[in-house]
């Protein structure tokens, strides 16, 4: 018989945020539990192994990344995340970007870490919004951190009030969107912030040997300071009574009580899982998004940069105006994501090249098509889509010696997010407050983004709904 | 403790929370943050410590007197006085 078990608090999911928030905890001496239906941790940023070989599942890039010593670095995210979690910069071992760029028909924005490089492009290709853009990040600056939740505002409107040019607002929509935005063609100027700090003012790097440095770090850490974890191990229903949450119901049976619940899984996932009369109460319209991707990763018989691409990340559109919307067709390949890990500085380079292709996806069509007709289809987005973008990047194809492809059914098995939606609801809860007392949601749905903001969101939804209270 | 222990308590979990700031020149009646970099997130975590290292309760209301050395010597030592100096930062 299952038995009934007793925390202070159960974190569903064991993603970055997910075991951020349990090392806060755990490191203040609660009794944590996080749990995850998967077997491997790290959810969006997860890992696997095919092939013999080892991918990544989501990560392009540690956004947020800043040199330790540099001015005014100690108050930027990766730093505070990294104080809050006991962890030093040195452990992450990160290597920088050569550079990124933002790509247009005819039109090329590039930046690399630091601001320099994005300022000095953007003066010299639109130079009527040169002030602008000085007054934008100006006021960027000031502009306070995530507090409470503000109303939406669309980042296509308030940066039409800096900007002129509407290809300019476009290019610096793209990588946001792409990085972050659960919005059609924009994104809620909050993230929008966050984002345009994180990725221009900030920068990229990425952890030797991948994503795992930093989710092995995360869960020794967890491990370190008492906190358990289980995987391969469902929540079935979030407990509740007199609008209170009490605890969860694994999907073995086994009732956890706990004083109070830190989700991870989304927010409409996680009203679902409180049973049909708080999800029809607490879930509007809106609130599930819809955008969804499929990245291919080819492996190549050499280097990128032997092919004469040396940019790290290449955000590229090749229509005049942004495309960012869930598509029609299965995939569209007239804007996406190229990233070329190889183009990081690392200390010990990998043998074999590596290719990333980010597109958009419809998430019903990949869901629909039966198995075989599923595995054609993902073959065939791998030809269209390494032909499409050779405007931006060289053609890897005769290169690829082994290649993997997911889409949004893989990303909707292996997270759980609804209709594979990377960037979750738009509609963000900042507060992670929910119609429940004792149930907060942390990671994508209450507004960070990317690894470090993950990790953000874990760590301040565990500190000011879990130990500030407790 | 005596209110310079408790200094010296509060200095050592400052070292655990920010091992990248130096403590040496603190000057006891200027708030912490205006010297070193602390942000509300790591004033949080003093109290934390606090709690696990001495078994002391800040609440929220009272943070503030913890924003100089002076301040946390003063407020705190009716509540340490009773306690032994433990210190943990290498």
């Amino acid at each position: 018989m299952p038995a009934s078990e007793r925390f202070d608090t159960v974190i569903i999911g064991a993603g970055m945020s997910g075991l951020a928030a349990g090392i806060r905890l755990a490191q203040f001496d609660q009794r944590v539990l996080v749990t995850d239906r998967h077997y491997l941790w790290g959810g969006l940023n997860s890992f696997y192994k095919l092939g013999g070989r080892r991918f990544d599942v989501g990560l392009h890039a540690l956004t947020n990344y800043m040199p330790p010593g540099a001015p005014g670095a100690k108050r930027r995210p990766l730093a505070r995340v990294l104080r809050q979690l006991r962890l030093s910069h040195a452990d992450l071992q990160l290597g920088e970007q050569n550079y990124s760029a933002i790509a247009f028909p005819g039109v090329r924005l590039r930046f690399k870490n630091g601001f320099g490089l994005l300022q000095e492009d953007v003066f010299a290709r639109f130079p009527r919004d040169a002030d602008g853009f000085r007054r934008l990040v100006r006021d960027l600056a000031d502009y306070p951190v995530l507090d409470g939740d503000a109303p939406r505002v669309s980042a296509r409107e308030r940066l039409a009030e800096y900007l002129t040019e509407a290809l300019l607002i476009d290019m610096l929509l793209l990588p946001v969107c792409y990085y972050g935005s659960p919005t059609p063609g924009d994104i809620e100027w909050t993230s929008f912030v966050i984002l345009f700090k994180s990725l221009y003012e900030e920068g990229f790097a990425r952890p030797e040997g991948g994503v795992r440095t930093i989710l092995d770090l995360l869960r020794h850490r967890y491990a370190e300071l008492g906190g358990e974890l289980r995987m391969r191990c469902g929540v079935e229903r979030v407990l509740h009574s007199g609008g209170v949450a009490r605890g969860v119901r694994l999907e073995d049976g086994t009732e956890v009580a706990a004083e109070r619940v830190i989700s991870s899984a989304g927010y409409v996932e996680t009203m679902r899982l409180c049973g049909a009369t708080i999800a029809a109460s607490a879930v509007r319209p809106g609130d599930l998004g819809d955008l969804s991707f499929v990245e291919s990763i080819s492996v190549l018989d050499t280097k990128p940069a032997e092919l004469g691409h040396d940019a790290t990340i290449t955000f590229f559109n090749s229509e005049d105006r942004l495309v960012y919307a869930k598509p029609e067709a299965p995939v569209d390949y007239r804007s996406g994501v190229i990233c070329c890990p190889d183009n990081y500085a690392c200390r010990a380079p990998a043998q074999e090249g590596l290719f990333r292709l980010t597109l958009l996806a419809n998430y019903d069509a990949w869901t629909a098509f039966p198995e075989e007709r599923y595995r054609a289809e993902k073959e065939e987005l791998w030809r269209t889509g390494h032909g499409a973008i050779t405007d931006f990047a060289p053609d890897i194809r005769p290169h690829t010696v082994f290649k993997d492809i997911f889409t949004p059914r893989t990303i909707e098995k292996f997270t759980g997010h609804l209709n594979g939606a990377v960037y979750g609801s738009p509609n963000k809860r900042t507060s992670g407050e929910t119609e429940l007392r004792g149930l907060y949601i942390c990671g994508t749905d209450q507004g960070y983004l990317g690894i470090v903001g993950a990790m953000l969101s874990g760590v301040s939804i565990a500190n000011r709904h879990a130990l500030m209270t407790a | 403790m005596t209110k310079e222990e408790i200094v010296s308590a509060i200095k050592d979990i400052i070292r655990t929370i920010a091992p990248d700031e130096d403590l040496t020149n603190l000057v006891g009646s200027e708030r912490l943050r205006d010297q070193i970099e602390l942000d509300s997130m790591d004033f949080l975590d003093i109290v934390m410590e606090l709690r696990k290292r001495y078994g002391v309760q800040v609440p929220e209301e009272d943070y503030k007197e913890l924003a100089t050395l002076d301040g946390c010597g003063a407020y705190l030592l009716p509540l340490m006085e009773s306690k032994e100096l433990k210190l943990t930062a290498v």
